[in-house]
C-alpha cells in the first residue's frame, strides 16, 4: 500500500494515537495571524490552516543550541562526541518546509557527513500537509516549484471533501498507517478529487515573479554589481532576522560552554548569520564582506546561485519568512523584481 | 532528550601533547606537537588543523612543518586574541585538541620538475615553511628555488635561524625585505613586491606560490604577471574566517567554494574570476 485515505472524523484519533506513542509537534496559533511549531497532544491545539510559522521546522533538525561534545579538561583534553535526540513526529509540514528540510539533508549528508544531524534526523517522522491556497503575498513557492509535494516525508496528507488523501513514502510511514488502524484503502473518487485539487492549484499557484526557475541563477550572476545591492544595503539593519527564520540557512558558530568548575563543559554549535559584520572577519580585522550590501548580496546569491553549482538546487523554498520578518521591509520578491528591471 | 555517544564525529579531537615551545618573536611561538602513539598527522604542505582548548575554543592554524618529518608537527601561532593568548600560556607537556588536517594545500605535484618561486609576507612564512622544508627534503625533484620574504621590521622576522640556513644553501636563492628598519639594517627596505622585478627566472618554467596578508596578493600578482608568469602558474593561499573546517558552517565561503575544504590554496586563474576573492 503506497496510498491510503483517512476520514476527517478520524484525524483527531490519529493525533491522539501519535501523542500516545511519543512527542508530536504541529502548527499552533499564536494570535495576530502568527503560528509556531510546538508540542501538541490533540488535533484541537493545532491550526492546520496556517501560514509559515515564525521559525521553520529547521529548529528540530538543527537546534539553535546543539551539544557536539562533552569535555573534561581535568586530565588533558578529554571529550566525548554526543548527539542529543528526541523521538518526534512533525505533523502538518507544508511543501515549502519539506523542501527546506531536504536542503538541510543535502548539505549535512554531503561529504564529510555530519553525523550529529544525520542521527537526529533519523529520529524524526515527517507528516506533510498540502496547501490548497496561497499563504499571503510574501510567498513565492510556485516560482520555486515548491507548491507541490516532491518527497522528503514519511506521509503526506492532501485535503479532500471529507477526508485526506495520504501518500505513503517510507516504511516508517507505512508502519504508522498499519499500527494506527485508522486508514482505509483509496477509492477512485478520492483519486479523482486529488486530481481536481491539483488542477485547481494550477490556477491559484503561479510564478509570482515573471521569471523562469532555470533562469534565476543567471539573473544573480549578471546583477552582481547592480545598484540594487547598494540600495538594499542602505536599508538593512544587519539584525540577522532573515537568516534565523530561513528554513535553509544553516550557518553556525562553534563555541564552548564551560560548567561552573571551568574544567568540564560542552562544545556547542549555535545558529549564526552571514548578515553580521563579524561573520567573515579574519585576523588583522580584514573583512571580505564589510558592507551591508556585500552581505545582502551574499545571502541572496547563497539562496539562488551558489548552491545550484554545489548542490544542484536552490536554497530558497519560497516560504516568504525573510520578507515577513524583515524590520527594514526588504522583500525577496521586490528584490528579484528590481534586479530584473535593472538587467532589462 | 536522550544523549547518544558517537565515535565518528567530525568534531572529534585528537589529543596532541606539546613537546617543545620556542619563542620566535614577542608575538609568535612555535609549538611542536605529538599525537598519541606517535601517530603521524599525514598532512600535505599548506594544510591546516583546528586547534582547540576546551573552555576557550578552536582556531584554524597552518601546519608549518614538512610532512617528511613525521614524528611530530609544528604550529607557529601569533598571539592575536583570546584563543591564541590562551595557547601562548601553555607549557611543555600540556595538551591541545587537534582536528584535521583540513583543506587542499600547495600544489606539490605541479611544482615537481619546475622552478619554484615562493613569496611569503609576514606570518605567511608559517605555512610556506612546510613547503620549503618539503622541497629541501626532496630537493632533486624541483628546479631552481627562489624564496622571497617580506616582513614588517627585522624584529618580527620569523624562523631567523632557518632563514640564515636557507640563505647559505647554494641550491636556494633567498631574498628578504622589511617595510621599515633602523639605519643599522643592512638588508633591503621596501615592500615585498619590490623584490619581484629583480628575481631572475624563466617565467614559463616557474610556478609561483604566495602566502601572506590579503592586501599583499593584488600587488604581488600584478608583479608576477608583469614578469610573464602565466596566470595558471600562480597559487595563492587565501585566509578566511573558519569554524568547522568541514564545509558546513559557512564562515569561509567564497561564492560556491568553501575555503576550508576546497582551499585554502587556490590557483589564480580561478581566483581571478571570483569577485571579492582577493
Ligand atoms: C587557514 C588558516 C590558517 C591560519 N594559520 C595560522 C597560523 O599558522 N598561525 C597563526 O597565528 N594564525 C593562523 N591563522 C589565523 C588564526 O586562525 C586567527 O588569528 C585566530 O583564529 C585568532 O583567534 P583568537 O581567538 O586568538 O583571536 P580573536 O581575538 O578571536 O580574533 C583575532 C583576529 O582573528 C580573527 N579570527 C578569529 N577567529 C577566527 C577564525 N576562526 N578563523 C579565522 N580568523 C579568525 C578575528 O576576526 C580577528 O581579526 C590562520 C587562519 C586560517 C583561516
Ligand atoms: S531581516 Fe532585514 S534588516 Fe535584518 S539582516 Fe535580514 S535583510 Fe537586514
Ligand atoms: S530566503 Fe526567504 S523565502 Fe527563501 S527560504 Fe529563506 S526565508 Fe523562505
Ligand atoms: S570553516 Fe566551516 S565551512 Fe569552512
Amino acid at each position: 500500500m503506497t496510498q491510503a485515505l483517512i476520514a476527517k472524523t478520524k484525524l483527531a484519533d490519529l493525533v491522539s494515537f501519535l501523542a500516545l506513542c511519543g512527542k508530536v509537534v504541529g502548527p499552533v496559533p499564536l494570535g495576530h495571524g502568527q503560528f509556531k511549531f510546538a508540542e501538541v497532544r490533540s488535533l484541537a491545539e493545532m491550526a492546520l490552516d496556517y501560514i509559515p510559522t515564525i521559525l521553520p521546522p529547521k529548529k528540530y533538525f538543527m537546534p539553535q543550541y546543539e551539544t557536539l561534545l562533552r569535555y573534561d579538561g581535568a586530565d588533558g583534553q578529554q571529550m566525548q562526541a554526543v548527539v542529543e535526540v528526541e523521538e518526534l513526529v512533525l505533523f502538518g509540514v507544508h511543501t515549502c518546509d519539506l523542501a527546506g528540510i531536504q536542503c538541510l539533508n543535502v548539505v549535512f549528508s554531503d561529504r564529510p557527513r555530519d553525523l550529529h544531524y544525520m542521527i537526529r534526523k533519523n529520529h524524526i517522522t515527517l507528516i506533510g500537509l498540502e496547501c490548497s491556497d496561497y499563504c499571503d503575498s510574501y510567498a513565492s513557492c510556485a516560482m520555486l516549484r515548491n507548491h507541490l509535494p516532491k518527497g522528503g516525508y514519511d506521509l503526506f496528507f492532501s485535503e479532500l471533501s471529507d477526508g485526506y488523501f495520504v501518500d505513503i513514502k517510507t516504511q516508517k510511514g507505512e508502519q504508522l498507517v498499519e499500527e494506527s488502524g485508522l486508514f482505509e484503502p483509496v477509492s477512485d473518487a478520492a483519486r479523482e478529487q486529488l486530481q481536481e485539487l491539483r488542477r485547481a492549484k494550477k490556477q491559484i499557484f503561479r510564478s509570482e515573479v515573471p521569471i523562469r526557475y532555470q533562469d534565476i541563477p543567471r539573473l544573480f550572476d549578471e546583477t552582481f554589481d547592480s545598484d540594487v545591492w547598494t540600495r538594499i544595503g542602505e536599508k538593512c539593519l544587519s539584525c540577522g532576522n532573515c537568516t534565523n527564520v530561513c528554513p535553509t540557512c544553516y550557518c553556525f558558530d562553534v563555541m564552548d560552554e564551560p560548567d561552573l568548575d571551568l574544567t568540564r563543559g560542552r562544545r556547542i554549535r549555535v545558529w549564526d548569520s552571514c548578515q553580521h559584520e563579524t561573520f567573515a572577519k579574519v585576523a588583522g580585522d580584514e573583512s571580505f564582506r564589510e558592507q551591508r550590501s556585500d552581505r545582502k548580496r551574499h545571502r541572496f546569491n547563497r539562496k539562488f546561485r551558489y548552491p545550484m553549482k554545489r548542490y544542484k538546487r536552490m536554497f530558497c523554498t519560497g516560504c516568504g519568512r525573510c520578507s515577513r520578518s524583515c524590520m527594514a521591509k526588504i522583500d525577496l520578491k521586490e528584490t528579484l523584481g528590481a534586479l530584473m528591471e535593472e538587467r532589462g | 532528550m536522550e544523549s547518544i555517544a558517537i565515535n565518528q564525529s567530525g568534531y572529534q579531537i585528537k589529543r596532541g601533547r606539546i613537546e617543545e615551545i620556542t619563542e620566535l618573536t614577542e608575538l609568535e611561538k612555535l609549538f611542536r606537537i605529538v599525537l598519541p602513539d606517535d601517530e603521524a598527522l599525514d598532512h600535505d604542505p599548506g594544510q591546516f588543523v583546528q586547534v582547540s582548548l576546551f573552555g576557550v575554543g578552536e582556531a584554524p592554524i597552518s601546519i608549518c612543518s614538512s610532512p617528511t618529518r613525521r614524528d611530530s608537527f609544528e604550529l607557529c601561532v601569533r598571539n592575536a586574541g583570546r584563543f591564541t593568548a590562551a595557547l601562548h600560556q601553555l607549557k611543555v607537556g600540556d595538551e591541545v585538541g587537534i582536528r584535521g588536517p583540513f583543506g587542499v594545500g600547495f600544489p606539490v605535484v605541479p611544482l615537481e620538475g619546475n622552478d619554484v618561486l615562493l613569496i611569503a609576507g609576514g606570518l605567511g612564512i608559517a605555512p610556506l615553511r612546510s613547503l620549503i622544508n618539503f622541497i629541501i627534503d626532496n630537493r632533486r625533484d624541483f628546479g631552481k628555488v627562489d624564496i622571497l620574504l617580506g616582513s614588517r621590521d627585522p624584529e618580527s622576522m620569523l624562523f631567523c635561524d632557518e632563514l640564515a640556513y636557507w640563505r647559505k644553501r647554494i641550491d636556494i636563492n633567498f631574498c628578504c625585505s622589511v617595510d621599515r628598519a633602523a639605519p643599522e639594517w643592512e638588508g633591503n627596505v621596501g615592500l615585498i613586491t619590490a623584490l619581484i622585478p629583480g628575481a631572475s627566472l624563466d617565467p614559463l618554467k616557474t610556478i609561483a606560490v604566495a602566502c601572506g596578508p590579503p592586501i599583499m596578493y593584488r600587488f604581488v600578482v600584478d608583479e608576477l604577471l608583469k614578469k610573464g608568469i602565466p596566470e595558471s602558474h600562480i597559487y595563492l593561499s587565501l585566509e578566511r574566517h573558519m569554524k568547522c573546517g568541514l564545509g558546513k558552517c559557512g564562515h569561509c565561503q567564497i561564492h560556491d567554494v568553501y575555503c576550508c575544504q576546497d582551499g585554502p590554496v587556490f590557483n589564480y586563474s580561478w581566483v581571478k574570476k571570483i569577485k571579492g576573492a582577493i
